[in-house]
C-alpha cells in the first residue's frame, strides 16, 4: 500500500521566461521540477525567486503587488519580499532560488 | 381459488420459515419498544442518518457510471455528468447535499445521545462504534471532496495531507499513504478513489452492522432524569411498539429529510468550480467543508511558534487529545463511586458545540 519511491529527474536550473515577459512589482507561479517557484519582479532590474509552497500547510503562495508581500490564501499566511514570516500560522521563512538574466531569458536556480 | 392461494402462502412461508427462522425475527420486532418521554423525538435521528447514507450510496453508484478517476479525466468526466447526462446535475447535487446533511445528523444523533446520556454502561461500545462511525463518515467527506478534482477540493486536501504530515514519528509516511506520493496529484486522486468507494463502504458497512445490533443488544436507553422520574411513582417508563408506532414516525422523519435534500439540491445545484491546477496558487476565499472549518479556523489563529512549539504541531496534538477525550466521554462520565457526573458531561457536550459553531461560523465568513 506504500507507494514506492519514484526517482526524478533533478532540477537544477530552468528557464522562467523573458526579461519583458513580467512587469514590475508583479510576480508568477513557475514551474521547477515537480514543484513551484514563485518569481517576483520586484523593479525595472530586480528579480527574486523563493519556493512556492507555504511553510505552514503546503499551500501555493502568490505575490500580492498591492501590499509587495508574498501571501498564502490558506491561512492567511504574509512574508516580505526577503521570504520572511511577516505574519500569519507559516512557521519558517520561504527557500530562497538564485535569478539571474541570461540573455534575454530569466534562468532560476537553486541556491548554494 | 381462495383456499388454493391461502395454501400456497402458508406452504411458501412455511418453506421460508424452515430456512430462515423469520417467526423468530418478527416475534424480536413485534417486542421491539421505544421509551416514551420528552426526548423521543432526538431518537429520529440515527435512522435519518442511515436513510441519507442509503440515499448516497444509490447516487454514487449512479456517478460512478460516469466517473473517471485521473487527474487528466476527473473533472471532465463530472462536468459531463452535470452539463450532459440527463438528470446527472441532480444526481451530483443529491450525492453532495445527502453528505452534508447525513454528517449534520451525524453530529446531532451524537450530542443528542450525550445529552439523553444514551452512552452508560452496558452502551459504551454502541458510543465507541457510533463515533468510529463518525470518523468514517468524515472520511466519506475528505476523500469525496477530492473526487471532482476542482481548485478548492485540491488545497483542501494539501491542508488536510499535510496536517497528517503534522503528526510526530509517523506523520510523513501517513501522509505519503495517504497522497500515494510526495505531494498531492494524480495518484493522491486514483487512492482517495478507492478509498471512497471501496474502504470505507466496507468498513461502514461492517461497523454499522456492530453498531446496529448493539442498539437491538441493549435497547434503546431511557434519560436517568425520566427513569428515576418513573422510579419515584413506582412504575415503568412509558414504551411504544417499534412497529408500527416508531418506525411510521420515522418514516415521516424520512419524508421531510428527503423533502430538504430535494429542495436544496434542485434549487442549490452544487457547483463544480475550475479544474484543480497543481501550479496555480491557492485562491483567495480557500476554506474546506464546513465540517472541517473549525480546525481550520483553529490553525489559523495559532502562532507560528508557541514558545518553542511549532504552532501547526501545537494544533494537531491539541485535536488529538480532544478527540481521544471526547471518544473515552463513557468512561470518564462516572467517577471512582460510580456517580454520574451530569454537569461535567453537559458543560463538554455544550463546549463543544459552542467551540465548533462559534469555530466554524467565523471560519467561514473571515
Amino acid at each position: 500500500m506504500n507507494p514506492p519511491a519514484v526517482p526524478e529527474a533533478t532540477v537544477n536550473e530552468v528557464v522562467a521566461g523573458k526579461t519583458q515577459d513580467l512587469l514590475p512589482n508583479s510576480g508568477k507561479l513557475v514551474k521547477f521540477g515537480s514543484k513551484p517557484v514563485l518569481l517576483i519582479r520586484v523593479n525595472e532590474t530586480e528579480w527574486r525567486a523563493y519556493t512556492g509552497i507555504c511553510t505552514h500547510l503546503n499551500c501555493t503562495v502568490q505575490f500580492q503587488a498591492a501590499s509587495q508581500q508574498i501571501w498564502c490564501a490558506c491561512h492567511n499566511g504574509f512574508y516580505d519580499l526577503n521570504g520572511k514570516v511577516v505574519s500569519g500560522p507559516p512557521p519558517r521563512p520561504l527557500e530562497e532560488f538564485a535569478v539571474r538574466v541570461r540573455g534575454n531569458d530569466l534562468v532560476i536556480s537553486r541556491r548554494g | 381459488m381462495a383456499t388454493q392461494l391461502k395454501t400456497l402462502k402458508s406452504r411458501i412461508g412455511g418453506w421460508l420459515e424452515e430456512r430462515l427462522g423469520l417467526a423468530a425475527i418478527i416475534e424480536f420486532i413485534a417486542h421491539k419498544t421505544v421509551p416514551v418521554h420528552s426526548g423521543t423525538t432526538w431518537y429520529l435521528f440515527g435512522g435519518i442518518t442511515l436513510f441519507l447514507f442509503v440515499i448516497q450510496v444509490l447516487t454514487g453508484i449512479l456517478l460512478l457510471l460516469y466517473y473517471r478517476p485521473t487527474a487528466t479525466e476527473a473533472f471532465e468526466s463530472v462536468q459531463f455528468v452535470v452539463t450532459r447526462v440527463q438528470f446527472g446535475w441532480l444526481i451530483r447535487s443529491i450525492h453532495s447535499w445527502s453528505s452534508n446533511l447525513m454528517i449534520l445528523t451525524v453530529f446531532i444523533h451524537m450530542f443528542s445521545v450525550v445529552f439523553l446520556r444514551g452512552y452508560r454502561r452496558p452502551r459504551e461500545l454502541t458510543w465507541l462504534s457510533g463515533i468510529a462511525l463518525a470518523g468514517l463518515a468524515l472520511g466519506f467527506g475528505f476523500s469525496g471532496y477530492l473526487l471532482p478534482w476542482n481548485t478548492i477540493s485540491f488545497f483542501a486536501t494539501k491542508v488536510g495531507t499535510d496536517m497528517a504530515a503534522s503528526v510526530p514519528w509517523v506523520g510523513e509516511a501517513l501522509a505519503r499513504f495517504l497522497r500515494g506520493g510526495d505531494d498531492v496529484g494524480g495518484a493522491t486522486l486514483t487512492r482517495f478513489f478507492g478509498f471512497h468507494v471501496a474502504v470505507l463502504p466496507g468498513l461502514t458497512t461492517v461497523l454499522l452492522a456492530i453498531h446496529l445490533a448493539l442498539v437491538q443488544r441493549h435497547g434503546i436507553s431511557s434519560p436517568p432524569r425520566v427513569e428515576e422520574k418513573y422510579r419515584q411513582l413506582g412504575q415503568q417508563v412509558p414504551q411504544m411498539p417499534f412497529t408500527p408506532n416508531f418506525f411510521l414516525r420515522e418514516l415521516m422523519a424520512w419524508y421531510g429529510a428527503l423533502a430538504v435534500l430535494g429542495v436544496l439540491a434542485a434549487l442549490f445545484p452544487w457547483e463544480l468550480g475550475e479544474k484543480a491546477d497543481p501550479f496555480a496558487a491557492a485562491p483567495a476565499g480557500i476554506r474546506p467543508e464546513w465540517y472541517f472549518l473549525a480546525p481550520f479556523y483553529t490553525l489559523k489563529l495559532i502562532p507560528a511558534h508557541v514558545f518553542f512549539v511549532e504552532g501547526e504541531l501545537l494544533g494537531i496534538f491539541g485535536f488529538g487529545l480532544l478527540m481521544v477525550w471526547w471518544c473515552l466521554l463513557p468512561f470518564w462520565a462516572d467517577n471512582r463511586q460510580g456517580r454520574e457526573r451530569t454537569r461535567l458531561v453537559t458543560g463538554a457536550g455544550v463546549l463543544m458545540i459552542a467551540y465548533y459553531s462559534t469555530f466554524s461560523i467565523l471560519g467561514y465568513f473571515k
